[in-house]
């Protein structure tokens, strides 16, 4: 078995306090591995610290934002050690991000090509013309027609659904390893949502150029997604990953109570006129216990 | 209430310029008026050939500099406050009334504006005083009817945004009390607005009145103001520059002084002012 | 070419310049003074000058003068200067280009020193760079063009005598401009000498002029550049691999001129005006040095003229603003 995409090792994040507040961690020692041309899941709740990850791995964590320990190893370096420079050569080449909001993920004052062309030619060896050709190209497999037309185009004239068609374009230029899909379809609408999502996979197990596919870090928090298209997947609560495994074996039969009562919190298609079961508070109370007990073990042991 | 320096230093300069204008007749050291040909054109006192008595040295009619800057303060500041209050209370009155009742009044408070603004504010102001003629309270006029677009501007934006908030209620009542309304409602929140702008004001009718003079058309009395020592340092710039330096440097530190003022009392002054 | 943009922009200029017009128009036959018997010499009797004012019309009623002096100026005819003694027309038309370089010279200052403040404030964010820039920023913007005019006549006329502190050219150069664009003649004639010269004489008005607009230039677009930096596109661009230098430049720039611009456009009418006094001092020969004297010795018909072409122009300029405008930004052109 060749080596993961990406491992991530006891990874804490802290989020430093605005003025007299205290420091908060986000990340409680977070273990994450991802196999080349998996897709893997990354379930959970808002605010328990699935953009944060994303961030990490990306190099984007916010200003007050920073990783207090652990190891990142992206496809085989030491991402955290890197000097910046050598990261930037890898961002948008061997790993890139398909983001959550397609209306403000483009730069209004500038056309498709050049947006699409502009990371080709970062990172590629490419002329402006072999650069136009292969945007083209692109824009061609994430089925957009008169993508002639849409290159000269500028974002505010493309729909949701188009403009996220160009994130996935851009996403999968460079051929990357790996890519982050930070909830890719929850700004859409659902009509359009299952298609991007057939794309996306389509894409994924084409991989752009990789055999085997590209890896995908598919953040949601939607079950259903996680059903249809992840290998593996981790749950993750309160900064902690609660559990973790292959998609069929978690959903046959999971483990931790907070997962259960995930499962247990979607609604069915079969039983629709049974009751809503919100997540019994004990669960995530006891979650919450033991991550105080956690921060604070954390921080006796600096 | 604590202050920002920058409002300390606003206020300090404030007080040294009505310090001087008050007090002119206590503060400079000898009659601006008067001649002393045998002492003409000295440096200021820290220079080779300076004087102490001269502080800042002497103009070419042998008359001392500093008592001529320490007097020059009266009117400077008069056209200050009269003028910034004048065109403050003119451009205000306009700017409610287009901004608050729309309509007529605003086509016409506006196309005026557009008017006013498509003169360049020096010729405005020469053609003003060529028809209100020369003088310290003409100055005072033109600057207002020269600069009241500048309130009428920002209050009629302030105005607009008010009353749509205020429509419904206004929408309900008569006439009248819209004005009351006006009064009471729109006003206290256009203050501290007001408060930069007429501290911005103060500033520029300083700068209006001087270069006014330098064209040899503001107070035509002997009393000295900023603009006609000005004028008179550029001519004999290559002799005596420091006739020139000194009133600019007066001049650029109300400017600046003026507006600190301004700055420093609207910071220390937006908490307590509900919005 | 946005033709509604701008047939609109003209549409509401047009009762704007009726509006000039009959306030000048007014003001002036206001004021006291005779422009007739300023010019006349001694020994002038009552006849002559009862003729010369029926010359000038001046002896008819204000309604009826506006209205012959509305036909003409439709028929292109901007009277007869009474100090001068010279066709309005040609007298301005003789010295706006001199005005017209000085101002876009000042411009061209302008934008690059705040393009140039801007960039290193934003790039420099949070550090020394940025606090330097904003006092200086402050500062500058507080002080009028008119100060800063004497305090570069001191600094570098007097103090450090390294530029002409009058005229446009030297007095040895022998040069005239048949267009009266005396920068661009000289270099299209090959007279880098003549252009060296002319340079050098413009650079401290242009500089006086320009000071006040470049440090509101500098203050606004770089809250809009921060502005831009903020925004989602700007992150994801980072995760392409650009570094936050290359951002800026390449992605937040673009996007932060237009509201830039908006906020800046009618500054550079003060700028255009500005010039009406900065002539004064530096002695140039534009059309700004001619109004003053115009105005005192109540020359009617030039002053007109004058404030005429100045108010042409601010109209000129802010439509001229609105179509950069329209470029900048591609969300305002497809509507």
């Amino acid at each position: 078995m060749s080596a993961p995409v990406l491992e991530i090792e006891g990874l804490h994040v802290l989020l430093r306090g605005e003025r007299r507040e205290p420091d908060r961690l986000m990340l409680r020692g977070v273990d994450l591995s991802i196999r080349p041309g998996e897709v893997h899941a990354l379930v959970g709740e808002s605010g328990a610290g699935k953009s944060m990850i994303a961030r990490t791995v990306l190099g984007i964590l916010p200003h007050r934002a920073q990783v207090a320990s652990g190891h990142v190893r992206l496809l085989g370096h030491d991402w955290l050690k890197m000097p910046p420079a050598a990261r930037r050569a890898m961002l948008g080449r061997d790993v890139s991000l398909i983001p959550q909001d397609p209306m403000s993920a483009l730069s209004p004052a500038h056309t498709i090509e050049r947006q699409i062309c502009e990371v080709l030619r970062l990172h590629l060896p490419m002329s402006a013309q072999a650069a136009r050709e292969r945007a083209l190209a692109l824009l061609d497999a994430v089925r957009i027609r008169e993508p002639a037309r849409v290159l000269h185009q500028y974002p505010h004239e493309l729909s949701g659904g188009m403009r996220q068609r160009v994130l996935i374009a851009i996403a999968f230029a460079c051929g990357p390893r790996l890519i982050v899909a930070d909830e890719p379809t929850t700004a859409l609408d659902v009509t359009v949502q299952r298609e991007v999502l057939r794309l996306l996979r389509t894409m994924q197990q084409r991989g752009g150029g990789q055999s085997g596919g590209t890896a995908v870090l598919f953040i949601t928090h939607n079950l259903g997604l996680v059903a249809k298209l992840a290998d593996r997947v981790s749950v993750i609560h309160g900064g902690r990953i609660v559990e973790r495994g292959l998609v069929a074996e978690i959903f046959d039969a999971p483990h931790a109570a907070y997962t259960r009562a995930l499962f247990a919190a979607t609604p069915r298609h079969d039983r629709p006129a049974e009751a809503l079961r919100p997540i019994d508070p004990a669960v995530t109370a006891a979650l919450d216990v033991e991550a105080a007990a956690y921060d604070n073990a954390w921080a006796r042991a600096r | 209430m604590s202050l920002s320096p920058r409002a300390w230093f606003g206020i300090a300069v404030s007080l040294l310029l009505a310090a001087c204008a008050v007090g002119a007749p206590w503060l400079a050291p000898h009659d601006p008026l008067e001649q002393d040909l045998l002492a003409s054109s000295l440096p200021p006192a820290w220079a080779a050939d300076g004087e102490a008595r001269f502080l800042f040295g002497t103009d070419s009619l042998g008359r001392d500099i500093l008592s001529r800057l320490v007097w020059g303060a009266r009117p400077a500041l008069i056209v200050a406050v009269a003028g910034a209050l004048l065109a403050g209370v003119v451009g205000t009155f306009l700017g409610l009334a287009a901004g608050f009742f729309g309509g007529w009044w605003d086509a016409v408070v506006s196309r005026l504006v557009d008017v006013w603004m498509s003169f360049p504010a020096v010729l405005l102001a020469i053609v003003l005083v060529a028809v209100i003629g020369t003088g310290l309270w003409s100055v005072v006029i033109a600057i207002a009817l020269i600069d009241w677009t500048r309130f009428a501007r920002v209050v009629r934006a302030e105005a607009m945004q008010q009353s749509r908030l205020n429509y419904v209620v206004a929408a309900r009542t008569i006439g009248l009390s819209r004005a009351a309304t006006l009064a009471r409602e729109v006003l206290p929140n256009v203050l501290p607005l007001l408060l930069t702008l007429v501290t911005l004001e103060m500033g520029i009718a300083v700068v209006v009145e001087a270069i006014l003079s330098f064209v040899g058309l503001s107070v035509s009395s002997d009393m000295p103001t900023w603009g006609g020592l000005i004028q008179e340092g550029r001519l004999y710039v290559n002799q005596t520059p420091w006739l020139l330096g000194l009133p600019v440097v007066a001049l650029a530190l109300a400017v600046l002084g003026f507006n600190a003022l301004g700055d420093g009392l609207r910071e220390s002054l937006d908490p307590v002012v509900a919005r | 070419m946005p033709i509604g943009l701008v047939l609109r922009r003209l549409a509401w200029a047009a009762p704007t310049l009726v509006g000039v017009l009959v306030v000048v128009f007014s003001l002036l036959r206001l004021a006291p003074g005779d422009p007739v018997a300023m010019m006349i010499g001694p020994g002038a009797t009552q006849d002559d000058i009862r003729t010369l004012r029926a010359l000038y019309g001046l002896d008819r009623s204000l309604p009826e003068q506006f209205a012959l002096y509305a036909r003409d100026v439709l028929a292109g005819d901007l009277g007869r200067s009474i100090s001068l003694k010279e066709n309005v027309g040609s007298l301005v038309a003789e010295r706006l280009p001199m005005t017209l370089e000085l101002a876009a010279l000042a411009l061209l200052v302008a934008t690059a020193m705040g393009l140039v403040a801007a960039l290193a404030a934003a790039l420099w964010r949070g550090r020394w760079p940025e606090r330097a820039i904003d006092a200086v920023t402050g500062f500058v913007t507080a002080i009028p063009d008119f100060l800063w005019a004497l305090a570069g006549i001191l600094a570098f006329g007097v103090l450090l005598p390294v530029l002409p502190v009058f005229g446009l050219l030297d007095a040895d150069l022998a040069f005239t401009a048949s267009s009266g664009f005396v920068v661009l003649e000289s270099l299209a004639r090959g007279r880098l000498d003549v252009t060296a010269s002319a340079l050098e004489h413009l650079l401290m008005p242009a500089l006086a002029l320009a000071l006040p607009l470049a440090a509101m230039v500098a203050r606004v677009l770089k809250a809009s550049l921060l502005d831009a930096m903020a925004q989602d596109w700007a992150t994801i661009a980072r995760v392409k691999g650009f570094s936050r230098r290359q951002v800026l430049l390449r992605h937040a720039l673009r996007n932060a001129l237009s509201p830039a611009l908006t906020l800046t456009g009618v500054q550079l009418t003060f700028l255009i005006g500005g010039t009406v006094l900065i002539e004064r001092i530096f002695g140039l020969p534009g059309i700004g040095s001619m109004a003053i004297d115009a105005v005192i010795n109540r020359d009617l018909p030039l002053i007109q003229g004058i404030v005429l072409t100045f108010a042409a122009l601010f109209v000129v300029v802010n439509l001229l603003v609105d179509l950069a405008n329209a470029w900048l930004d591609p969300r305002q052109r497809s509507r």
